[in-house]
């Protein structure tokens, strides 16, 4: 046997045994991405709807939030909030707690925008339409309008999932023990970086491909609907 | 029912009405005529305050809906509003369309909404399409379906805005039947409208518009019959 091939197997063999410490890494890159698309969303939908209200303060507070966090990188954010921020407010050093903040807030920014698009879409007649009926601003939103805009929503919603999915591999940085910091981990070890690099890359890839799958399926139902 | 006085709107420097003042009895039917730009929709739109006034004061039932005190979604649910290009919600069904509003906003029960509903689409002739989303509905049956909505809220006054304008032609006339019914039962209307016909027969006064100002009214014989303005002259000779 060449010796090439011994180095193959001894790096297929180290995947192998330590694909449960992998697995485990994936699980947690899922609980980040499932909790801050979660908080991202609600956070995107209060700070969209606040981009579009007559009020100048609301939609300037909005503003200055979507645009600080789409400005800078997230991996800079979250340095700023695990080292900077987070230990003036709460006593934990925690990373996961602070990789759910960084990555919801960012997501939250991203899907305010996706929201304010997607209201704005919507034809005027039907807020026109909505209002000469008697409805508020608040009822022609919740009966009239954001019924329509979550069909143009998402798509772009669903990319934007899969690009936290992707995102989350920054927290590593701050040690967050996810899929990328236990590549990391298993790498310093046994340095077979192609083997380990490549098995934590399919990874990624089946995840955001079972995303994107299940986003075909929702937008063919809603096609048809 | 309805009282304009010196009413002025701008959209930034263009000023679309440059005073105008008019008046809608109850169980009156007011047709406004005239030339496109001529500030016929945006004097409607400004009674129900889709568009603010820039200036001047509006009556609905005795109460002024220009002052900032005025709780506007009330008055609106009183003042019924018909559009160009329908806004039905497409994703209701027809019947959703009519129960919205009083469900939503005045508390009626399900039941009773639906019930309402139905008989307005017996009214509109369109009994068969209560679950039918606004899709698969003609431009004709569509309108018929928006007026119906408008009715549901048992308005005081009903607005108009050139409902027939987007219509295929040998749609309008179902349009006009269900308005002209209205109009025999004696609901408050103002039109705003290209159909002289309608105007002439089921309307009581015609106003015609045109720069801004209300340059003549009267009753249909008079305005059609027998105008005075030259500009009225001119725009009857182009659209008769």
């Amino acid at each position: 046997m060449s010796l090439d091939s011994i180095l193959a197997i001894n790096g297929l063999q180290v995947v192998i045994k330590n694909f449960p410490f992998l697995l485990e890494g994936a699980g947690l890159t899922l609980k980040i991405t499932v909790l801050s698309v979660f908080f991202g969303m609600v956070l995107g939908l209060v700070a969209g709807l606040l981009k579009l209200s007559k009020s100048r303060i609301l939609s300037f507070i909005a503003t200055i939030y979507i645009d600080f966090f789409r400005g800078t990188p997230l991996f800079v954010q979250i340095l700023l909030l695990y080292f900077g921020i987070l230990p003036l407010i709460i006593n934990t050093d925690k990373p996961f707690v602070a990789a759910v903040i960084a990555c919801s807030l960012n997501c939250g920014a991203y899907t305010a925008e996706i929201v304010r698009a997607g209201i704005q879409a919507v034809d005027k007649g039907q807020m026109e339409a909505a209002r000469s009926l008697g409805m508020n601003t608040g009822q022609a939103m919740a009966h009239v309008i954001l019924p329509q805009a979550y069909k143009i929503v998402i798509p772009p919603l669903l990319n934007e999932f899969i690009a936290v999915l992707k995102d989350t591999s920054l927290v590593a940085v701050i040690s967050a023990e996810e899929l990328t910091m236990r590549g990391k981990l298993l790498y310093s070890t046994y340095f077979e970086a192609a083997w380990i690099w490549g098995t934590v890359a399919i990874m990624y890839f089946i995840m955001t491909k079972l995303l994107a799958i299940l986003g075909d399926y929702i937008e063919r139902r809603m096609a048809t609907e | 029912m309805i009282k304009v006085i010196g009413l002025h709107k701008n959209f930034g420097k263009l000023e679309v009405l440059k005073g105008v003042d008019c008046h809608v009895a109850s169980r009156e039917v007011v047709c406004v005529i005239g030339p496109s730009g001529s500030g016929k929709s945006t004097l409607l739109r400004c009674v129900n305050q889709l568009e603010q006034a820039t200036g001047g004061q509006i009556f609905v039932d005795g109460e002024e809906i220009t002052s900032p005190k005025t709780d506007i979604n009330k008055i609106r649910q009183q003042v019924g509003m018909v559009f160009q290009l329908f806004n039905l919600f497409p994703h209701k069904t027809t019947l959703e369309n009519i129960t919205l509003a009083p469900i939503k906003i005045k508390g009626v029960s399900r039941s009773e909404a639906e019930q309402v509903a139905n008989e307005l689409l017996r009214k509109v002739g369109l009994t068969d399409k209560s679950d039918v989303y606004p899709g698969q509905l003609s431009g004709g049956q569509k309108q018929r379906v928006a007026i119906a909505r408008a009715l549901a809220m048992q308005p005081k006054v009903m607005l108009f805005d050139e409902p027939t304008s987007s219509l295929d032609p040998e749609m309008v006339g179902e349009v006009l039947e269900v308005m002209k019914d209205l109009a025999h039962e004696g609901m408050t209307m103002m039109v705003v409208t290209h159909e002289m016909g309608f105007a002439r027969e089921v309307g009581h006064r015609v106003l015609f518009m045109d720069e801004g100002i209300i340059m003549e009214e009267g009753t249909p014989a008079q305005i059609f019959d027998n105008p005075h303005n030259a500009r009225t002259q001119s725009f009857l000779s182009k659209v008769i």
